[in-house]
């Protein structure tokens, strides 16, 4: 009987936050950005023929080197890494098979956006999750804390820096659409406003083809700006099984808080001192054994 | 008398073997942290993509802070709580808080990608990050350690007038460390809760920052008997049990509570059926629930075994090694990602850091009136 982590941190979650937490309302943490009209893509895999013209898009327009073997010659990426942004993976058994796309999914609540401690990775209110390297400390906390571990690290540099996709933030800004998509040729990769891309989306789910019931990414994390449908189930494709919690909103609350906590802390331990030493005011100097060494605490020198 | 400065002869440091190999092994990690620094992460440790944070993150970091947590313990219970009859550990234990957070900085500028611009958090803030939280009660805590320590200092040198200043500000210097130690002990917790579905159910909780707070409240009271055991194992100090016994009467309480929450959580949300499936994290929890918090609460419950020199010491290392487990357990092995050991260059650091952190308590036991009333036996060895 396997039982899934999904299913039980929806209990938890539901239990022990309100157990837990300040009963204040959670409000997105992150900025408030209008959903339906954010920039986003849909990739239908039972569409794509695995080309990865869209790879090559994005490391030329990003400047990506190409991975090479020991001789120079060009080789595919196997993974996404701090020199690939996407990368285009087949999934294949006896019966079926499927090839899938992977960059950063562009979470509406970005998990990477709320713990970095400097403000190096940002949310664009058009959609774009962009990563400021200027500001960056390098304390990878993006990467342990993205549910779809997307950011990665230059580990062979001495300085490393993150890399992942921008979504083209750039050309979007110029009302051009982002690379990959622009690359597609067989329309697998589309984009648009995540309205558009999850009417569509539906739209197939309920037309003719085989799919799976479920847009991948709808919901996920709180909803992610790229949004997949497929035929296949997507665990086999390598998604995560994510539980549809907002993460930013479970750290919020904690953060808010702190401000409390100062007040509690610092009221309960000026309370606790004054009655502890409410004697000491009657001349009652109760300092065992101090000397000249001993260092008394406040109000006992006199 | 306090022994002064001018009456402490350097000669008789005593070179034995175990000082000798606390001394090489501190010169290698520091050795091999400008290795990294100057080749990189990819090149020293075994750090990945698949898995960000590895043995510095969970270890030196989330345990270092945690045993730390004695300072300010034991500040709150002598100056708020007047309880007076600690007074004596008041010193050894600030100085073993200000060594310990001093080591998880340097740990953390081995450990950033980007270290020379570790003071990015003064001028860029994120107040959404638990991180960006804790790194600023770090520095703030660090600075009311290094005061709150100051005086030891200006006692031995004989510097009047900022002893003044300092015992004057004594009381708000402590009530600010209570609150920033608070604030992140609790918020190291809270940086985990945000991966929900990267840390196995067993050892994941919305509860973190409360159950890191408790832990820490317990291993760094059990830090202060490994203090004394080590001050009175190596310079001669008395190891003062009764007093210590009276202290580690609180643990049973605080780890009780956090037992029992745990527990209840466990069953409430249903995770139990996990410890039912077996298997590593199941004989994990049950490990650390078992050896770290409830053989603490019978250690220190019983008087037969707190009143007893060697009852005493098992039990605040097996309190300490509890709080050691449960951040490994969280922040490492049950966190999803690539396999990951340690490399050796990792292992290194993390000891010649430890090493450092030995010599310079060492250091301060010898040259500075570290205890209220220097022993006969310390003075002879002085």
């Amino acid at each position: 009987m396997p039982i899934s982590r999904r299913d039980f941190l929806k209990v938890t979650g539901a239990g022990l936050g309100a157990l837990a937490l300040p009963a204040a309302p959670v409000s997105a943490s992150t900025t408030e950005i209008a959903t339906d009209a954010t920039a986003s893509m849909l990739y239908d895999s039972t569409i794509c023929v695995g080309c990865r013209a869209c790879q090559v898009a994005c490391k030329r327009r990003a400047g990506l080197p190409p991975d090479v073997d020991p001789s120079g010659l060009y080789e595919m990426p196997h993974d996404l890494d701090s020199k690939t942004w996407t990368i285009i993976k087949l999934y294949k058994d006896q019966n079926s098979d499927s090839f899938v796309k992977n960059q950063c999914m562009h979470c509406i609540h970005p998990a990477c956006v709320s713990v970095c401690p400097v403000g190096a990775l940002e949310k664009l209110e058009s959609g774009p999750v962009i990563y400021h390297r200027e500001r960056c400390i390098g304390c990878r906390y993006c990467m342990a804390a993205c549910p779809f571990s997307v950011p990665k690290t230059e580990w062979e540099k001495p300085l490393p820096f993150i890399q992942k996709c921008d979504f083209c933030a750039d050309l979007q800004a110029n009302g051009e659409q982002p690379k990959c998509s622009e690359a597609c040729p067989t329309g697998a990769l589309i984009y648009g406003t995540r309205k558009a891309m999850l009417d569509i989306a539906r739209g197939r789910l309920v037309g003719e083809g085989n799919y799976v019931q479920h847009i991948y990414g709808e919901k996920e994390a709180g909803g992610t700006s790229m949004v997949y449908i497929s035929d296949l189930d997507f665990t086999k494709l390598g998604f995560p099984e994510q539980s549809d919690v907002s993460l930013p909103d479970i750290t919020w609350p904690y953060m808010q808080g702190t401000l409390g906590v100062i007040g509690v802390m610092v009221t309960l331990s000026t309370a606790i001192y004054l009655r502890t030493h409410r004697k000491d005011k009657n001349g009652n100097n109760g300092n065992n054994g101090s000397n000249g060494n001993n260092q008394p605490p406040k109000g006992k020198e006199a | 008398m306090a022994v002064r400065l001018g009456e402490i002869r350097l000669r008789r440091y005593p070179l034995g073997p175990g000082m000798i190999l606390v001394w090489v092994l501190a010169a290698l990690g520091m050795g091999v942290a400008v290795y990294r620094w100057i080749y990189g992460l990819g090149a020293t440790t075994n750090l990945s993509d698949g898995r960000p944070w590895g043995l510095w993150i969970s270890f030196d970091m989330m345990s270092g802070i945690g045993l730390a947590a004695g300072a300010f313990t034991v500040a709150a219970v002598v100056y708020i709580f007047n309880l007076k009859k600690f007074y004596p550990i008041v010193r050894a234990t600030i100085l073993t808080g200000f060594i310990s957070y001093t080591l998880a900085a340097l740990t953390l500028m081995v450990d950033l990608s980007q270290p020379q611009r570790i003071w990015h958090l003064i001028i860029y803030w994120n107040i959404h990050s638990p991180l960006f939280e804790i790194g600023w009660c770090v520095m703030l805590y660090l600075t009311v350690l290094a005061l709150e320590f100051s005086p030891v200092l200006f006692d031995a040198l004989n510097w009047k007038v900022p002893l003044k200043i300092i015992r004057a500000i004594t009381i708000p210097l402590i009530i600010a460390g209570v609150t920033l130690s608070t604030m992140h002990q609790s918020t190291l917790g809270t940086m985990l809760t945000i991966l929900p579905d990267k840390i196995h159910p067993l050892f994941y909780s919305r509860l973190f920052p409360l159950y890191f707070y408790l832990t820490a409240i317990a291993a760094g009271l059990a830090m202060t008997v490994f203090e004394s055991f080590h001050s009175s194992r190596t310079y001669g100090y008395p190891f003062e049990i009764k007093m210590l016994s009276k202290l580690v009467k609180g643990i049973p309480w605080v780890l009780g509570i956090y037992f029992v929450i745990r527990l209840a959580e466990l069953f409430i949300t249903g995770k139990y059926l996990y410890l039912l499936q077996g298997g590593a994290p199941a004989v994990m929890f049950i490990i650390e629930m078992v050896g770290g918090v409830l053989v603490p609460i019978l250690y220190f419950s019983d008087p037969n075994t707190r009143n007893d020199v060697h009852g005493i010491t098992w039990g605040a290392f097996f309190t300490m090694g509890g709080l050691i487990l449960n951040r490994v357990n969280a922040a490492l092995i049950f966190m999803d990602g690539s396999f990951y050991l340690p490399s050796w260059q990792e292992l290194a650091v993390t000891v010649g850091l430890t090493c450092l952190g030995l010599i310079m308590f060492d250091a301060a036991v010898r040259f500075l009136p570290m205890f209220p009333e220097p022993t006969p036996k310390a003075v002879k060895r002085l």
